[in-house]
């Protein structure tokens, strides 16, 4: 177990190692230059123009200035924001709490929702699963900015049972505002989700080793929680994850429907506004969250089923 | 002698893509207490599916009709808590321990687990009854075997896992189902010889599925043959080696090589098995009987006494004691015989 933690701490790490310098390097390659957007489009003078490169450093040789930049991130400064002047980690630092509360729900309601719906399909077979399956469908061909119109419209205005815009205060307000936005952020996934748990569960009934429980006369919910779930929670965590490393990313366009002043949104914004600093700090924080999850995933995976920590398919 | 189990007419229907399939006709067996019973046949004969109807393990949309009676009360009617009680006393020792056992939970959960759920026995004190059981397998460290997975055991120590599990529950009846066929040769005389031993130290009642004829000679009182979905014949195992009733029976012995002389050819069955769904109307087997006559295949054959035993073919009186006679040519003498 301990090699399998350092193995996998090691990977984490080069990882991280190689995204931070494809994020920085894939800004500074793109088109346009933060004096730019500073300037407002106006040309300054070159003395001017000088002053401001010296100011950022953005004279120095790139491998200098991604040096500087990676370890400064990892003391947790990630540097300043030109346009705004100010501290790109407080920056971040506001709006954090806002997207992880959003896919902490989502999470939630992907994993409640999935594995729940999941379970119903394959455990009772006709016309609830069916029903399960149209569902599933649906959902799957929703995408987020589209479900997010529609639980809006319905919730929000038809309705008038939950409000569509803006981040709420205090804690059950900010919970209610949320509401809206984990349902449409989460709808593709808990298709995904249902899909996986669906055909994972309907496979592990089909198994040896449920037959021998149930020859055991044991009660049919301790068979479907002991043996089915418990190893049809292998594949689904796998999808789980996945889906939920990928929520990070995907909140951009919920906060933005939704008004909520999230890292996503604010993402987007930095880009329209050339706020390199921001996009950075913002992109490396999401491959951060993206590969823990990951690696949260994968020590799952190794608590689930004995046989990969110890066996060959660790590797 | 009273019958634990009671096997009366039991006729079985799959459902395979639509249509219903035949794969048990009219079975009957009895096992009586601490008898031990083997149910021998080729492949698709029929056996593990007569299993597992007593089990009521068959698949959802099988049919079944007939009776089978297990300690008084009537198995095909049962459901919900009585049904599992039931399960509870028969147990299961499947051909392919590694399959039938959860791979991702300890050995210590699969063996105490029907004594936790069922009997509300205290973790620790089954812990304690499943290491004892452990021990009477022949497993050494059982303390160390318990917290290990089933991936690191070798399959005769897992079938002896199984074995020891089965009895923990103090089961009233042992269904092995080609328990040994997966292990092998070594492995297969120590982990039946272990059964053996401590079915009969219990007195229990088992039903031994197997294709080998010597070996359930070997560990049962009387064997039963099943040909196409039917039993064709019912004998004190050891006589059914040397003496056997059935055309089929006799056919399936002189398959066998023998370890005391050389042969130059095993004599093998001509045709191939069938399946009870495609089986002739008739007597099954007259496609491939050599002593079969035109009027074993206008009717359907009974089971009948006969000679201590019981067989399901009508001219098994006539052809007594000649069944595995090798000068005897069979059509030759059955011509002269029906003369």
């Amino acid at each position: 177990m301990l090699r399998f933690l350092l193995r996998r701490g090691a990977m984490l790490v080069a990882t991280l190692l190689v995204a931070s310098f494809a994020v920085y390097g894939a800004l500074d390659l793109a088109p346009g230059s933060p004096i730019a957007a500073l300037t407002g489009g106006r040309t300054p003078s070159p003395e001017v123009l000088a002053e401001l490169n010296a100011r950022y450093h953005l004279d120095d040789p790139f491998l200098v200035r991604y040096w500087n930049w990676l370890t400064a991130a990892l003391t947790g400064d990630l540097g300043q924001s030109i346009p705004l002047r100010e501290n790109v980690s407080t920056l971040i630092g506001q709006r954090i709490g806002v997207t992880a509360s959003l896919v902490a729900l989502t999470s939630l309601v992907i994993v409640v929702g999935g594995v729940g719906l999941g379970l119903l399909g394959a455990l009772r077979k006709g016309a609830v699963d069916t029903g399960v399956v149209l569902v599933s469908t649906v959902s799957a061909a929703m995408p987020s900015f589209a479900a997010a119109v529609v639980l809006q419209f319905l919730f929000g205005v038809r309705l008038g049972w939950l409000p569509v815009l803006g981040t709420g205060t205090g804690f059950a307000d900010s919970l209610k505002h949320l509401v809206l936005p984990a349902l449409a952020l989460a709808a593709t996934s808990v298709a995904l989700v249902t899909r996986v748990t669906r055909t994972a569960v309907r496979e592990e009934l089909d198994k040896e080793h449920v037959q021998t429980a149930v020859s055991r006369g044991l009660p049919w919910s301790s068979v479907v929680r002991r043996h089915v779930l418990r190893n049809a929670a292998i594949p689904i965590t796998t999808v789980v994850g996945l889906t939920v490393a990928s929520l990070i990313a995907l909140s951009a366009v919920v906060e933005t429907a939704f008004g909520l002043n999230g890292l996503g949104a604010y993402l987007v914004q930095a880009a329209l506004n050339k706020d390199f600093a921001v996009v950075q700090g913002i992109s490396l924080v999401l491959v951060v969250a993206f590969v823990v999850t990951n690696l949260l995933v994968d020590l799952a995976y190794a608590l689930l089923d004995p046989r990969v920590a110890l066996g060959s398919r660790a590797s | 002698m009273s019958a634990l189990l009671e096997v009366r007419d039991l006729t079985v229907r799959l459902r395979v893509g639509g249509a219903d399939r035949e794969v048990i006709t009219g079975t009957t067996l009895e096992i009586a207490e601490g008898e031990s019973m083997g149910l021998v046949g080729e492949s698709g004969s029929g056996k593990s599916m007569t299993a597992k109807a007593i089990a009521r393990l068959l698949p959802a949309g099988a049919t079944v009709e007939g009776s089978v009676r297990f300690a008084g009360t009537d198995v095909l009617g049962l459901s919900g808590a009585d049904l599992r009680r039931h399960r509870a006393k028969v147990a299961v020792v499947f051909q392919d321990p590694r399959a039938h056992i959860n791979p991702v939970r300890r050995i210590d959960d699969f063996m105490t687990e029907s004594l936790r759920t069922l009997e509300d026995v205290p973790r620790a004190q089954a812990r304690t009854r499943a290491a004892d059981a452990l021990e009477e397998v022949g497993i050494d460290d059982p303390a160390r075997r318990l917290r290990q997975f089933p991936h690191e055991l070798s399959g005769g120590m897992l079938q002896r896992v199984m074995i020891a599990t089965a009895l923990l529950s103090r089961p009233l009846l042992l269904l092995a189902d080609e328990c040994t066929t997966a292990l092998d040769v070594t492995t297969q005389a120590e982990v039946m010889a272990i059964l053996d031993d401590l079915r009969r130290d219990r007195g229990l009642s088992m039903l031994f599925i197997t294709h080998d004829l010597e070996l359930a000679g070997a560990v049962c009182d009387r064997t039963s043959v099943m040909y196409a979905g039917q039993v064709v014949e019912t004998s004190a195992a050891h006589r059914l080696h040397a003496d056997p009733l059935h055309p089929y029976s006799a056919a399936l012995v002189q398959a066998r090589p023998d370890v005391t002389s050389t042969a130059d050819r095993l004599v093998a069955i001509p045709g191939r098995p069938v399946s009870a769904f495609e089986a002739p109307s008739g007597c099954r087997f007259a496609p491939r009987c050599p002593h079969a006559l035109d009027g074993c295949r206008g009717h359907e054959q009974t089971l009948a006494d006969l000679d201590a035993g019981r067989v399901r073919c009508e001219r098994a009186a006539t052809l007594r004691g000649r069944l595995l006679d090798p000068t005897e040519s069979p059509t030759e003498s059955e011509e002269t015989a029906d003369a």
